[in-house]
C-alpha cells in the first residue's frame, strides 16, 4: 500500500512539474524574460563576450551540426588526453595510474555521448581533476547537446520557409547557463542535506568489527549525481551507483533522483508544446510516453511480484537495497532505462527475466519513452514521422505533420536514424556472442549470457550506459565495439535529424482543415504506440525471445542455468 | 463510355495475358524495380539452388522444396498483380486506340492537298478535313466552322462545333468531321499526343513513379534493410543458444528457414501490389474519361484543398430559367405570363423554352401553334436584344410582343411613343440585386412587366460542397456576375467563398495566393486565358472542348468536358493515397502473427528440459501442428494475401465522404486491427490443410 502511494505520488510529481519546467526552458530558448534572466543573465553575457559568440547570428542545419560535431570532437579529444596523462595532472589524491588507451577511448566517447557507459569502476580509476573537469563537464555539455539538437528539429518544424534553425552555441549557452546549472545546484544542496557526500579529502581507512583494514573511497559525489542525473548521464561517481549509500542515502533521495532522471526530459515534451504553439501537440506525445512507461512498469512489477519458480519466493530481493525494496528498485530501473539516463539502484542483472526485458526493450526502442534529454524527443519525432507517413497515407492526402509534408526525403532520414542504432544492437551482439573476444567476458551461461550481450549493446547504442552488469567489458574489444556503438547510436541520429529540421524549416505549413490528418489526439496515441512497438520493438523479437524471453518461460518451469 | 462494367475487375484474356507477363517479369532487370520482391526473387533462387544441390546429393528434403516453390510463387503473385492492373490499362487504352487506326490525311503543301499517312505528320503541319474524314491528329482549327462527332472520344453522340479563333478550336485526332470543311493546323508531334501519353501511363512502361510512392518504397526498403539485418543476425544467437542448449552447431538454422522468415518479415504484401494501385488508380481516372498527363497529377489531386470552380456549368446549369412573372401596375400577371409565352413559342433559347414552361406550369396557358396565330417570330439579335413575335390581329391591327434588356424595352416602347414606368425600373433593379436576370416584356407602347430569370443551381449540388468541407476543401466559386449576384449564387449552392467579376489574371493571382499560404489548389478552364491560372493550378483539369492551349496547360483533361468532374478527380487521387497506406498497415499488422508462428518453430530444439518441454513454445499461441508446418504455413500465407488483396488494389479502399479522423479510425479498425488478428486464422487453416493433406 506504502509502495502503491509513492508510485503514485511520483507520476503525478511527474505530469504537475514536467509542464512547468517545459514552460520555464521555452522562454529561455525563446529568448524571452524569465525568472532567471537577472539572476543569470551575466553569466550569459559574459560567455558570449569571452567566446566571441554572436549569439543571434542564426544557422542552417549545416552550420548548426558543424557546430555540434565540432564541439563534441574537442570535447572527447580532451577527456581522453585528461585520461591517459592523469598521473602527472593534479587533483590525483590516490595517484591512480594513467587510463589505458582503449578504456580511455571507449570513456571518452561514453561520456561525451551522454551515454556515461562505464567499462570501469570511477573511485578506483579516475582522478578528482578527471571525474571534475572531465565528465562533470561533460556530463553538461553533453546534455546539452541534446537539447541544441532538438531545440533546432522543433523550430525546422514550427518556422516556415526558412533556412534558420538557431545558433548552436547561444542554445548550448542557455541549456547550461539557465536550465542545468540551476537546477544541478538545487538538486546538490538538497542531496548534501540527505547525506552524500561532498568533499576533496583522502578517501578514508577505517577497521572494520572483523578487524580488517577497510578504504571506503570518498570525494565530490554530490554536486557530480545532480548533473548526471538531470542530464540523462547516468555515469555513478561510485561503481554501485545510485545503490551506494554515499550517492543516493535515503528513500527521499531515491525519490529526488528519478524525479530528475524525467523531468527535463519530460518538460522538453512541453516546451516543443510551446513553440507548436499547440498543448495538445505536446499532451500527445507525453500521454504516448507515459503509457510506454506505465506498460513497461507494470509488466516488470508483476514480472517481479509474481512467483520465482527457481528461488521459489516472490518478491525477489536479490540484487536489490533493502533501504528502497521492490518497488522503488523497480520503478527506478524503468526510469532510467526509459530516459537514457543508465545509473542504477540495483543490479539490473539480478532482475527477473521479463524486467530484465522491459529494460532492455526500452533501450532497444532508442531511448524514445521520455529518453535522454532532447534525444528522446527527437527520437520520438522521428517515430512520429514514421507512424504520420504511414497511417496518413490512410486519409487520402500526402501525409503532414504540424502542416508540413513527409516526403522522401523526410522518410530516408528517419529510416537512417531507426537503422543506425538497430545495426549496434544486432549485427554487434551478432559479433559478439559469435567470437571468442565477445564471449570471454561472459560469467553467466545459458540465455542470460546473450541477455548480457544483448543489454551490452543495446545500452551502447541508446546511449543508455546501464548494464547487465556479470560482463566484463574492460577488455580491448568491448571497449572499441562499445566505443563504436555509441558513436553510431548518438551520430546515427543526430546527423539524420538535423538533415531532417533543415529540410522541415524550407516547407511551407498547410492551414489545418477537416480533411487533415491530426497529430493530437487519442487515435494518433494508440497509432504511434502500435508503431513504435511494432516497428521499433518487432525487429528485436528475435534475439529477445533468444534471450529473455526464453529465460522466463525456463525459469518458470524451474530452470536456471 | 459508362456503360463499361467497372465491376468486372478483368476478363479472361487479360487475365491469360497477365499470367504469361508474370513470367516475363521475372527478368532481373525488371524485377529490381521493385525492391522487397526483388529481394523475395534473389531468396528463391538461393532456395532453388539448395534444393538442386540437396537433389543431387540425395538428401531431397520435401520441406525446402515446398518453400522453394511458395516463394517462387510469392514473385509471381505480385508480378501477376502488376500484369493484370497493366492489361486492364491496356484493355482500356486499346479501346481508345482503334480510334485512330491508320488514317490518311490531306496534308497542304504549298497549297495543294497530298494524301499523307497520319502518322507522318509532324508539328506545324496544316491538314484539310472534310465532311467524313477522320482528323489525323491533335491540332487547332485555323479555318472554317465544322460539326464534328467526338464520340470515339467521349462517348457522347451529339456533335460539337470546332471554329477558328476563339475557346472551341482544338480538335482531337479520331474524331470525325460531320460538316463542313476546316483547316487544321497540327500541335503534336506522333507518338506524343494526349492519348499516345496517356496510353504510354497506363501500360506502365514510361509510368514514372510520384512522389509518394517513391517515399514509400524508402520506407518499404527501409524496413527490409531492418528485417534483413535481424535475420542476418539470427544465425550468431542461435549458435550461441545452441552451444548453451548443449546442442551440435550443425543444427543451426539452414537458409530456406532464414529465407522464409525474411520474407515473412519483409512487406511483400505492399511491395507486391504498390505498383498495381498506382497504375489501377491512373486506369480508374480512365474510366472516368480523364486523362491524367503524371501519376504525379493524380496524387496532387488528393492533396487538393481549394478548388475554384466556374460558376456556369459547375454550379449552376449553363442557362438561366424564368422562375416569376412581376407585372407593371394595372396589368394583370395573367396578361404579361400570356404575352410572355407568345413571345416565346418561337424562342428555341433555353431561358425562351423555360418561360413557355413557367407559364404552363404558374398558369396553365398552353402552347398555341405559331402558324394559327399568323405570327412571325423576331429572333434575338446583337443589335435590338431583343426577340418576340408580331401577330397580324383579327382587325388588321399589327400586334408587337417584344422581350429583352430593360435597355433595349425602354428604347423600344419610347420609339412607339409609349412610357417606361418608374416602378418597372424599381423592379427592375430589385432583381438585380437578388442576383437574378431581369427580362422586360412589352406590347407595342405598353410596358406589361418583367419576367424574373434566374440561375439555376445543379441539384445535389450543395450537398457535394458539404461533403467535401467535411474532407476539409474549401470550393471558391468563379463567375464573371457582379459581386450582388455572385453572392447571392455563392449562397445558395453553399461554397466557402466567391469571385465576382473575375478575370483570367484574378484566377492566376487568386492560385498563387492559395498557393503561397500552403494550399494546394485544383480548378477547371476551357479558354486559352486560362492556360496560365491551369500550369499554376496543382491540378489543372482541361476540358476537351477547351483549347489546344489550356489542354496543354493543364496536366488533365476531361474528354467529357463536364466541370464537376474535378470533384471526382479529387476523390479518386485520395482514395489511391487510402489504398496504399491502407495496404502499407495491413502489410507491416501481419507481421505479429507471423513471427508468433516462426520464432517457437525454430527455437523448438533450444533449451529443451528435461521433461522434453521446449520452454518457447509457448509462443506457439495457434498450436501448429510442427515447426516445419509452421513457417511453410506463414510462407503460403504471405504469398496468397498478395492474391486475395489484388481486387483491393485494383478497386481501391472504398472511399467515403467524411473527416480525415473519421476516414483514419475506421480504415485502422480494418486493416490495422484486421490486419493483426486476419493472419492469425490464415496461418492456423492453412497448417491444418497442410496437416490434412499430408504435404508435410
Amino acid at each position: 500500500m506504502n509502495e502503491a502511494i509513492q508510485l503514485i505520488i511520483f507520476l503525478v510529481a511527474l505530469v504537475l512539474l514536467a509542464p512547468i519546467l517545459g514552460k520555464f526552458m521555452a522562454k529561455v530558448f525563446m529568448g524571452e524574460n524569465h525568472l532567471l534572466k537577472p539572476v543569470f543573465g551575466w553569466l550569459e553575457r559574459s560567455v558570449y563576450r569571452v567566446s566571441g559568440i554572436k549569439s543571434e547570428v542564426e544557422m542552417n542545419w549545416k552550420t548548426y551540426l558543424f557546430g555540434i560535431l565540432l564541439f563534441n570532437f574537442i570535447g572527447m579529444v580532451f577527456l581522453f588526453l585528461l585520461q591517459i596523462f592523469q598521473v602527472w595532472l593534479p587533483l590525483n589524491t590516490e595517484h591512480l595510474p594513467n587510463v589505458s588507451w582503449h578504456l580511455a577511448f571507449n570513456t571518452a566517447v561514453s561520456f561525451m555521448t551522454n551515454t556515461n557507459w562505464q567499462s570501469y569502476s570511477g573511485e578506483n580509476t579516475l582522478s578528482y581533476l578527471v571525474q571534475m573537469l572531465g565528465l562533470t563537464v561533460q556530463n553538461f555539455v553533453s546534455a546539452a547537446t541534446g537539447i541544441a539538437v532538438v531545440l533546432a528539429l522543433i523550430r525546422g518544424l514550427t518556422r516556415k520557409t526558412t533556412d534558420e534553425l538557431g545558433n548552436f552555441w547561444t542554445d548550448m549557452t542557455r541549456t547550461v547557463v539557465y536550465v542545468l546549472l540551476p537546477l544541478s545546484i538545487l538538486f546538490t544542496i538538497i542531496l548534501v542535506g540527505q547525506g552524500t557526500v561532498q568533499t576533496f579529502s583522502h578517501y578514508i581507512t577505517a577497521t572494520t568489527l572483523q578487524g580488517v583494514h577497510q578504504v571506503i573511497p570518498l570525494g565530490p559525489a554530490a554536486s557530480q549525481i545532480a548533473i548526471k542525473d538531470l542530464g540523462t548521464n547516468g555515469g555513478g561517481f561510485f561503481n554501485a551507483n545510485s545503490a551506494h549509500p554515499f550517492e543516493n542515502p535515503t528513500p527521499f533521495s531515491n525519490f529526488l533522483i528519478m524525479l530528475a532522471l524525467i523531468i527535463i526530459s519530460a518538460g522538453l515534451v512541453f516546451t516543443y508544446g510551446h513553440y507548436a504553439k499547440s498543448k495538445r501537440q505536446a499532451w500527445a506525445i507525453f500521454i504516448t510516453m507515459l503509457i510506454l512507461f506505465a506498460g513497461g512498469l507494470a509488466l516488470s512489477l508483476w514480472a517481479e511480484y509474481s512467483q520465482n519458480n527457481v528461488l521459489n519466493i516472490a518478491g525477489n530481493m536479490e540484487g536489490k537495497e533493502t533501504r528502497f525494496g521492490v518497488m522503488n528498485s523497480i520503478l527506478y530501473s524503468v526510469t532510467t532505462t526509459v530516459t537514457s539516463n543508465g545509473s542504477v539502484n540495483c543490479m539490473h542483472d539480478s532482475l527477473s527475466p521479463l524486467s530484465g526485458l522491459v529494460a532492455m526493450f526500452n533501450l532497444m526502442l532508442g531511448e524514445i519513452i521520455f529518453g535522454g534529454v532532447g534525444s528522446g524527443l527527437y527520437g520520438m519525432i522521428i517515430f512520429v514521422f514514421i507512424t504520420v507517413f504511414i497511417a496518413g497515407l490512410m486519409v487520402g492526402r500526402t501525409p503532414e505533420f504540424l502542416g508540413k509534408k513527409v516526403e522522401a526525403f523526410e522518410i530516408k532520414m528517419a529510416i537512417l536514424a531507426v537503422l543506425a542504432p538497430s545495426i549496434v544492437i544486432k549485427l554487434f551482439s551478432a559479433i559478439a556472442c559469435t567470437i571468442p573476444a565477445g564471449l570471454a567476458g561472459l560469467n553467466n551461461a545459458g540465455p542470460h549470457g546473450l541477455s548480457e550481450i544483448l543489454y551490452a549493446f543495446s545500452s551502447a547504442a541508446g546511449n543508455n550506459g546501464s548494464a547487465f552488469a556479470g560482463l566484463n567489458t574492460n577488455t580491448v574489444f568491448y571497449n572499441l565495439m562499445m566505443g563504436f556503438g555509441m558513436l553510431i547510436g548518438r551520430f546515427g541520429v543526430i546527423i539524420p535529424v538535423m538533415a531532417i529540421a533543415g529540410n522541415m524549416a524550407r516547407k511551407k505549413i498547410t492551414p489545418e482543415s477537416a480533411g487533415t490528418f491530426k497529430t493530437d489526439n487519442w487515435l494518433f496515441v494508440l497509432l504511434l504506440i502500435g508503431i513504435i512497438l511494432i516497428i521499433g520493438g518487432l525487429t528485436f523479437f528475435p534475439p529477445l525471445a533468444l534471450g529473455p524471453i526464453v529465460e522466463h518461460f525456463l525459469m518458470n518451469l524451474g530452470v536456471t542455468y | 463510355m459508362e456503360k463499361r462494367d467497372i465491376n468486372q475487375l478483368f476478363t479472361r484474356e487479360i487475365a491469360v495475358q497477365a499470367v504469361k507477363d508474370s513470367f516475363m517479369k521475372l527478368n532481373p532487370s525488371v524485377l529490381v524495380k521493385n525492391p522487397v520482391i526483388f529481394i523475395v526473387g534473389i531468396g528463391a533462387v538461393m532456395t532453388t539452388v539448395v534444393v538442386l544441390t540437396d537433389t543431387f546429393t540425395g538428401h531431397f528434403s520435401n520441406f525446402n522444396f515446398q518453400i522453394t516453390l511458395w516463394l517462387w510463387f510469392t514473385v509471381l503473385f505480385a508480378n501477376f498483380a502488376e500484369a493484370i492492373a497493366e492489361g486492364r490499362g491496356k484493355a482500356q487504352a486499346d479501346s481508345l486506340r482503334k480510334s485512330r487506326t491508320q488514317t490518311k490525311a490531306r496534308k497542304l503543301i504549298n497549297n495543294k492537298e497530298e494524301m499523307v499517312l497520319a502518322n507522318d505528320l509532324r508539328k506545324g503541319d496544316v491538314v484539310v478535313c472534310a465532311a467524313g474524314d477522320v482528323i489525323p491528329a491533335d491540332g487547332d482549327v485555323i479555318e472554317g466552322i465544322a460539326s464534328v462527332d467526338e464520340s470515339a472520344i467521349t462517348g457522347e453522340s451529339a456533335p460539337v462545333i470546332r471554329e477558328s479563333g476563339g475557346d472551341r478550336c482544338a480538335v482531337t485526332g479520331g474524331t470525325k468531321v460531320i460538316s463542313d470543311k476546316i483547316k487544321i493546323m497540327i500541335t503534336s508531334e506522333p507518338g506524343n499526343t494526349f492519348l499516345d501519353r496517356m496510353i504510354a501511363l497506363v501500360e506502365g512502361a514510361k509510368r514514372q513513379k510520384t512522389p509518394n510512392e517513391i517515399a514509400l518504397i524508402i520506407l518499404l526498403s527501409g524496413l527490409t534493410i531492418i528485417f534483413l539485418l535481424v535475420v542476418v543476425c539470427m544465425p550468431a544467437y542461435f549458435s550461441y543458444s545452441l552451444t548453451a542448449s548443449g546442442l551440435p552447431q550443425n543444427q543451426n538454422l539452414t537458409l530456406p528457414v532464414l529465407i522464409s522468415l525474411l520474407v515473412c518479415l519483409i512487406p511483400t504484401t505492399i511491395g507486391g501490389l504498390l505498383s498495381a494501385i498506382g497504375i489501377s488508380g491512373m486506369d480508374r481516372l480512365l474510366r472516368k474519361n480523364v486523362i491524367a498527363t503524371s501519376g504525379k497529377a493524380i496524387e496532387a489531386a488528393g492533396d487538393t484543398d481549394v478548388l475554384l470552380l466556374d460558376k456556369t456549368g459547375t454550379i449552376t446549369l449553363g442557362n438561366r430559367m424564368a422562375t416569376n412573372f412581376l407585372p407593371a401596375e394595372g396589368v394583370t400577371v395573367l396578361e404579361l405570363a400570356d404575352a410572355a409565352q407568345l413571345s416565346s413559342l418561337s424562342d428555341e433559347t433555353p431561358e425562351g423554352r423555360s418561360i413557355v414552361i413557367l407559364a404552363k406550369e404558374k398558369f396553365n396557358i398552353r402552347a398555341r401553334e405559331v402558324q394559327e396565330l399568323h405570327a412571325s417570330f423576331i429572333p434575338f439579335s446583337a443589335q435590338t436584344r431583343m426577340s418576340g413575335v408580331d401577330i397580324k390581329g383579327p382587325d388588321g391591327k399589327l400586334l408587337q410582343i417584344r422581350k429583352g434588356s430593360s435597355e433595349a424595352i425602354r428604347t423600344f416602347v419610347q420609339n412607339n411613343n409609349g412610357f417606361y414606368p418608374k416602378q418597372i425600373q424599381n423592379i427592375v433593379s430589385d432583381l438585380a440585386r437578388q442576383g437574378a436576370t431581369p427580362l422586360v416584356v412589352a406590347e407595342n407602347n405598353k410596358v406589361l412587366g418583367v419576367i424574373h430569370l434566374k440561375d439555376i443551381v445543379k441539384g445535389g449540388i450543395k450537398q457535394r460542397f458539404a461533403e467535401l468541407r467535411k474532407m476539409g476543401i474549401k470550393t471558391v466559386m468563379i463567375t464573371g456576375d457582379n459581386a450582388l449576384t455572385a453572392a447571392a449564387i455563392a449562397a445558395e449552392a453553399g461554397v466557402d467563398d466567391f469571385m465576382a467579376e473575375a478575370t483570367p489574371e484574378d484566377k492566376l493571382r487568386r492560385i498563387r495566393e492559395e498557393q503561397a499560404n500552403g494550399h494546394l489548389v485544383g480548378m477547371i478552364g476551357d479558354g486559352t486565358n486560362d492556360a496560365p491560372a491551369l500550369a499554376q493550378a496543382d491540378v489543372g483539369l482541361a476540358m476537351n472542348t477547351g483549347t489546344q492551349a489550356a489542354r496543354e496547360a493543364g496536366n488533365m483533361v476531361d474528354l467529357d468536358s463536364n466541370p464537376t468532374k474535378l470533384i471526382e478527380v479529387v476523390e479518386t487521387g485520395k482514395q489511391l493515397l487510402m489504398t496504399r497506406g491502407a495496404l502499407t498497415t495491413f502489410s507491416i499488422a501481419n507481421d505479429v502473427a507471423k513471427y508468433f508462428a516462426i520464432i517457437p518453430a525454430i527455437a523448438s530444439m533450444l533449451y529443451v528440459t528435461t521433461s522434453g518441454i521446449a520452454p518457447l513454445s509457448v509462443l506457439n499461441i495457434m498450436k501448429l501442428a510442427t515447426p516445419e508446418s509452421a513457417i511453410l504455413s506463414a510462407v503460403i500465407f504471405n504469398a496468397l494475401i498478395i492474391i486475395a488483396l489484388i481486387p483491393l488494389a485494383l478497386k481501391g479502399v472504398k472511399y467515403r465522404p467524411i473527416s480525415a479522423n473519421r476516414v483514419l479510425a475506421l480504415n485502422i479498425l480494418i486493416y490495422g486491427i484486421g490486419g493483426i488478428i486476419v493472419p492469425f486464422f490464415g496461418i492456423k487453416l492453412i497448417d491444418m490443410i497442410l496437416g490434412f493433406a499430408h504435404l508435410i
